[in-house]
């Protein structure tokens, strides 16, 4: 047998379902579409509200990042690893539990309106077009902060001596370096929160929806779930799609920035020109602090004391995610290491890795539930595979961030101990076993943690397919808010949330445990 | 024998042939400017790299097919010798199996090869836990347990002080089978006098071997300006 070809194997059966998932499941869409010419006036207008809160999400993210960036690189404090950590956290957040917590600040019987009321204003409303801006603001001003305060932190020590010692005014320290930092920054993470903002479909569908604020993925749920019209779901598919795919080519020309793994420890040398700069670092960080926690803060305070007041549904919906997310996390692993290690053997594999991950970037979870729905039809009923198919889905979508992980992972373990292994025949389940895997722990662990905690949290594909005997726990707990259960709703929230932040550590943490590095 | 058959090899810009037969139990030093290829000489030997024309043979078989655990070489690097997550002894023990399946009797060969080279206490660390000169004779053990007949070093000893690099090389004349041919890169003309023969590469080519004492005494032009003399 060559060199590596049991893995490579491996790697081309993964690839082909990869492929089979995205673009197979698009193909059994476009059979279904008609043509795009029957673009109706609701597809139109959800086309165009795709795009534009896509486009006031992503911007409002950036810029507001940009002083709590800024704040947050030149200041220490106690809490502030804390809130860098804090940072992080939305992205194992699951989606609705977060939108039940902004419901509790700046729902119509939420804190924002209580306070108001006290001075006889009228209660704000979450629902809507800017409900559905705000939820997606909550989610990425974290991600765009960390990306810009890795930015800061990279600028040289030596750029911001020689501006020390010309005395460089604010204005010139702006030109000098702060510019050229933000121009190289910006638009990376504005087109990877632009596409995160277009494919979210959960906040949509808890706070958008109606003519006005229906976006392309929820109107792909309706057309399915409501009127049955495969054909316009399968034509909204197709749409979707083509916007994933042209911001995942735009993505090729500006370089998007990658969040590491690691904290963002160190500040960079004041270099603040005036005294009341302080204040404005602390109000950006404090404001920025409150908006994260505020809406966990009363979710908490409202769901603790219904906890043990919830129905046995929603601990057997616990369950079953608990299940789901495990199994998804075990077919991301053995599929995320199998196309990495291919990648690593092959010519060019990581230019094919890279490819598969934008692949799946680019195609949208219920433009392939739409599909698998179309091609399980003529053989079974698709809905009693809700479940196999959510683990499916979730699985695939994991791997782009298992793949980005994993792969300089390996090529670093590869350079570092591939000639000794190669010298002393350690090849196929021997340098898994005794090379690989000793030495990838802590990355694999990480993707691993991620995965399930992003499973644990969907609500997506599982919404398309759903039956009342198959629930998780976020789509029980969709089911409780839109019953008005909130209280309930608060306290599955808090169950989710222990759930899948529980499972990212002990699964992170798990791997780092005894790990010699 | 082993045998450079015309061996030729080139990489971009560089360039390296070699063309020379070298007896059982030989010696030797690779010795040159670094960039010139010693490390290439040694890559081709142990199937890292493969020639671009002619073969390196083992007793008249091309070994261009074989993949470096195959081969009859064992190569000991400066570092990255021994896998820093597993111990002692499984480092060793992947001498006699890489699959680390040992029966009693292979584990009792692993105790007492590690016994031989000083670490009969220190099985059960891992490479962390050790010094630079006990890494070296860990890998030293599992070259003893390996038992191939060509033994590459390539600069193995360099990051070790002087009194640790003698040892070594002590221990080496002590346990190394008589036979084996031992091919040592290094950049250090001391430690090439501790061989019986030196191969100078240079300017792309790899000179046939020639004894170290004259050598050294004598040294061609080549080589005079790069020991300095």
């Amino acid at each position: 047998m060559a060199r590596g070809a049991l893995a490579i194997s491996f790697g081309a059966v993964f690839a082909a379902l990869i492929v089979l998932l995205t673009l197979g499941t698009l193909a059994a869409v476009a059979g279904r579409a008609e043509g795009l010419s029957q673009l109706s006036g609701d597809d139109w207008k959800a086309i165009r509200f795709t795009l534009w809160q896509a486009l006031v999400s992503a911007t409002l993210s950036v810029v507001f990042a940009i002083p709590v960036a800024r704040a947050l690189a030149r200041r220490r404090f106690p809490g502030r690893s804390l809130i860098i950590a804090l940072l992080g956290a939305p992205f194992i957040l699951p989606t609705i539990v977060a939108i039940l917590g902004l419901i509790a600040v700046f729902g119509q019987s939420g804190l924002v309106s209580a306070f108001l009321g006290l001075f006889g204003i009228p209660p704000v409303q979450i629902y809507g077009a800017h409900g559905v801006i705000l939820a997606h603001v909550f989610f990425n001003l974290p991600l765009a902060t960390r990306l810009l305060v890795q930015a800061w932190l990279a600028v040289p020590a030596e750029q911001h001596r020689i501006a020390e010692s010309l005395s460089l005014s604010r204005a010139g320290m702006w030109r000098a370096i702060e510019l050229p930092l933000l121009r190289e920054t910006l638009p990376g993470a504005f087109l990877v929160i632009f596409l995160l903002c277009t494919t979210s479909f959960a906040v949509a569908l808890a706070l958008g929806g109606g003519p006005r604020a229906t976006t392309v993925e929820l109107a792909i749920y309706e057309a399915f779930r409501f009127d049955f019209d495969l054909g316009r779901a399968a034509r909204l598919g197709l749409i979707q799609v083509a916007i994933c795919a042209v911001i995942a080519l735009l993505s090729i020309f500006v370089t998007v920035p990658q969040a590491r793994m690691g904290g963002l420890d160190g500040t960079i040398e004041r270099w603040d020109r005036h005294s009341w700069e302080k204040w404005t670092d602390g109000a950006a960080i404090t404001l920025a602090s409150l908006f994260l926690i505020t809406p966990l803060a009363i979710l908490t305070a409202r769901g603790v004391p219904f906890l043990f007041e919830l129905p046995s549904s929603i601990w057997q919906a616990a369950f079953t995610s608990l299940w789901v997310a495990l199994a998804s996390t075990l077919l991301v692993v053995v599929a995320s290491l199998s196309l990495a290690i291919s990648a690593q053997r092959l010519r060019r594999g990581e230019g094919l890795g890279d490819a598969l991950s934008t692949l799946i970037l680019a195609t949208s979870p219920l433009v392939m539930g739409t599909g698998l729905f179309i091609m399980l039809f003529p053989f079974t009923n698709p809905v009693g595979l809700a479940l196999p198919v959510t683990i499916a889905v979730n699985a695939v979508l994991s791997i782009p961030f298992a793949l980005r992980v994993l792969m300089p992972a390996l090529r670093a373990v590869e350079e570092a101990y591939g000639p000794l292994a190669d010298s002393l025949g350690l090849t196929g389940w021997a340098r898994l076993r005794w090379l690989l895997l000793p030495r990838l722990r802590r990355p694999l662990s990480f993707a691993a943690g991620l995965a399930a905690a992003l499973s644990m949290g969907d609500l997506g594909v599982i919404a398309l397919f759903s039956n009342p005997d198959q629930q998780t726990l976020p789509l029980a707990m969709y089911q409780l808010m839109g019953a008005y259960r909130l209280e309930q709703a608060a306290s599955a929230g808090l169950v989710l949330v222990v759930l899948s932040f529980g499972i990212f550590f002990a699964i992170d943490r798990g791997g780092r445990a005894d790990a010699d590095l | 024998m082993l045998t450079f058959d015309d061996v030729r090899f080139s990489y971009g810009a560089f360039s390296l042939s070699a063309n020379m037969t070298i007896a059982p139990g030989t010696r030797i030093a690779v010795l040159g400017p670094s960039g010139e290829g010693k490390s290439t000489l040694l890559a081709l030997v142990a199937g890292f790299i493969s020639p671009e024309a002619g073969a390196v043979r083992w007793q008249g078989t091309d070994l261009t097919p074989q993949r470096p655990g195959e081969r009859p070489v064992s190569i000991v690097f400066q570092d990255s010798n021994l896998f820093p997550h597993l111990t002692v002894t499984q480092n060793v023990g992947m001498g006699l199996s890489p699959s680390l399946r040992l029966s009693a009797a292979q584990a009792g060969q692993v105790a007492q090869v590690l016994d031989r080279v000083g670490l009969a206490d220190y099985g059960d660390r891992k490479p962390g836990a050790l010094s630079g000169g006990q890494r070296a004779r860990a890998a030293l053990a599992r070259v003893l347990l390996r038992e191939r007949p060509i033994l590459l070093l390539d600069e193995a000893f360099s990051a070790l002080g002087p009194a640790l690099k003698a040892e070594m090389f002590d221990l080496l004349e002590e346990t190394l089978p008589p036979e084996t041919i031992l091919l040592m890169v290094t950049h250090d003309p001391d430690e090439a006098a501790r061989m019986e023969q030196i191969v100078v590469v240079s300017d792309g080519q790899a000179d046939t071997p020639q004894d170290a004492a004259p050598l050294l005494a004598n040294p061609p032009p080549a080589l005079a300006s790069y020991l300095g003399k």
